[in-house]
């Protein structure tokens, strides 16, 4: 009891220090990309001098992130005269809150035997073994997806409690947005779950470390390359970032539903953006990337398409597939910032029109070939 | 009055788009494929130590294609003896638009051919145009100004004025503009003192 405890504990620790450093180091990535796919230098001027001496640490621009939150603490948190001033104050923690959430379900790794990983442990251990996650629950994805749902709460609180109209539009065009792709979104999934017959996570993950044809990894984006794409685009919309971000657009609405937020509440929208990338990655990473595995890599080791095998100790395979997890996710992230700097913005007709005559029907079909492909084949 | 409805407009250079680009995926992944190629080709350069940005980090680097003919930093010319060549005859700051040259001048009854000599020469690059009148106003061609900006870049205005010693520090290897050394002025000896 108090070992799962204790393991719980670790598992939580460890995945807010995840989702904390990729929030942090986003922010700097998106700059550093940014500037780099436009053959600019970016943010490099913020220093660190060490006391006493002239050097000044510069470190690629690192710093700015931390010139950044100070920025934001010591600023002042202005208020505006609302009537509203309680759902004003909860509405960046309704945005906040329910995406770190979302990353309870996420496996971020296989399984941890601690006695395994160093003799000594198993003392207080014992032989037991924890799937590396926070909560292990059969429900899964629909977790996310009830969770994931809960941040338009909070921006449509945040545009109404405001008292300002480009507030107010922009909560509308958030609210209208995330409900048409909230849809695609649930819809792409549906045919993974049809391909899986799970709903659970980790047994997805499990699933994906085979081989498929004799030598492709059975990833869900093997499986489901279409899928994959309508995922990737609906949830990038789900994130309200160009190029659908509508609801923030600073050419029409200053900056949208949360105009009137200052300081570090509005750092707080900033952050729970940063790390909904971080969240979007893993979610696709998990979905249609194989998880924490490598390619041909299950628990046990390597198993390569060829017969040849590989055992590697436990160790090393939870380090592996932490690591492998952690990229995977930053790659998928990389990706998304090179979107986000690539495509101009739709119109507000055409987001809507994108969602629900494009990719609407293009998931639904999507879904019916993939039921008929299915029943084909377990028939 | 009548509401018509609306008709939307037909602009001479409507884009037409077939069905590749109405497909939207395929153009998507056209974009994606120039950008990312330009961030692999860039971080490739920075990853060997080379420059990947167009950028010059301005304090720090010089641009190399600044014209022959730049007008930045103002240079006082030397007389082969080391003596600065003004004499502090106050046309520059006389013509200056912005009035930023200030000239303090000095009597060296040694010099015969010069006596008359600049104590203090300041410029003050916080309000100075660049324009080049004092330049074209020197009757001596003691001031001229150099291709290279001067090292703006301050926290204060008061570290932007450049003194006589910094405005001296321009060091020719050979100059054809005017002939050296000059003739020697011939004074009279009863005239002197």
């Amino acid at each position: 009891m108090i070992a799962d405890l204790v393991i719980s504990l670790v598992f939580i620790g460890y995945a807010i220090s995840v989702l904390m450093g990729f929030g942090t180091i986003l922010t700097w990535v998106e700059r550093k990309q940014a500037a780099v796919m436009s053959d600019r230098i970016g943010a490099n001027r913020a220093y660190i001098r060490i006391p006493g001496t002239q050097v000044k640490l510069v470190w690629l621009g690192l710093f700015h992130g931390m010139a950044d939150g100070l920025k934001m603490l010591l600023k002042e948190d202005f208020k505006p005269r609302t009537y509203d001033w309680y759902a004003y104050a909860v509405a960046p923690w309704v945005v906040f809150t329910p995406v770190l959430l979302v990353f309870a379900v996420i496996p971020f790794g296989g399984s941890l035997t601690p006695a395994r990983l160093w003799e000594p442990l198993s003392a207080f251990f014992g032989d037991k073994t924890w799937p590396m996650q926070i909560a292990t629950l059969d429900a899964g994805i629909l977790i996310v997806f009830a969770f994931s749902g809960l941040t338009i709460i909070g921006a449509m609180l945040a545009g109404w409690s405001s008292s300002n109209k480009f507030s107010l539009l922009g909560a509308l065009r958030a609210g209208s947005q995330m409900i048409s792709y909230e849809l695609v979104l649930g819809l792409t999934v549906l045919g993974l779950i049809l391909v899986y017959g799970t709903v659970n996570l980790d047994a997805m993950v499990r699933q994906q470390s085979g081989i498929v044809l004799g030598f492709l990894p059975a990833w869900g984006i093997v499986y489901q390359p279409f899928a994959a794409t309508l995922f990737l685009a609906a949830a990038i919309a789900e994130n309200k970032r160009i190029p659908f971000d509508l609801p923030e657009a600073e050419s029409e609405l200053i900056a949208g539903y949360f105009t009137e937020y200052s300081a570090m509440k509005m750092g707080l929208f900033m952050f729970a953006e940063f790390i909904e990338i971080a969240i979007i990655g893993a979610l696709f990473t998990t979905l249609f990337l194989g998880g924490y595995n490598l390619p041909y890599m299950s628990d046990a080791g390597f198993a390569f398409p060829g017969g040849a095998a590989l055992a590697l100790p436990h160790g090393a395979v939870v380090v592996t597939q932490l690591g492998t997890f952690l990229l995977k996710v930053f790659l998928v992230c990389s990706f998304q910032i090179l979107i986000r700097w690539t495509l101009p913005r739709f119109r507000y007709d055409q987001v809507l029109m994108f969602a629900w005559k494009f990719m609407f029907p293009l998931a639904l079909a999507n879904l019916c070939v993939t039921a008929v492909v299915v029943w084909a084949v377990r028939a | 009055m009548s509401r018509r409805p609306h008709v939307r407009k037909q602009y001479w250079n409507e884009p037409e788009m077939g069905l590749w680009e109405k497909a939207y995926l395929p153009e998507i992944l056209r974009g994606l494929w120039i950008t990312g190629s330009i961030f692999l080709r860039n971080m490739g350069k920075w990853v060997t130590g080379r420059k990947g940005a167009l950028t010059t980090y301005y304090p720090e680097e010089t641009r190399w294609d600044y014209a022959q003919a730049n007008r930045g930093k103002h240079v006082l010319t030397r007389r082969p003896d080391g003596t600065p060549q003004c004499v502090a005859c106050n046309m520059c700051a006389t013509v200056c638009p912005a009035k930023v040259i200030e000239i303090e001048a000095g009597f060296d009854p040694a010099d015969a051919a010069h006596p008359k000599y600049p104590v203090r020469f300041e410029i003050d690059y916080s309000r100075c145009v660049f324009c080049g009148l004092c330049v074209e106003a020197c009757p001596e061609d003691a001031i001229r100004m150099a291709k290279e900006v001067p090292n703006l870049p301050s926290g204060d205005r008061w570290s932007m004025w450049l003194a006589k010693e910094e405005l001296l520090d321009w060091q020719p290897q050979s100059d054809v503009a005017k002939p050296y050394p000059p003739a020697p002025a011939r004074v009279p000896d009863g005239e002197r003192g």
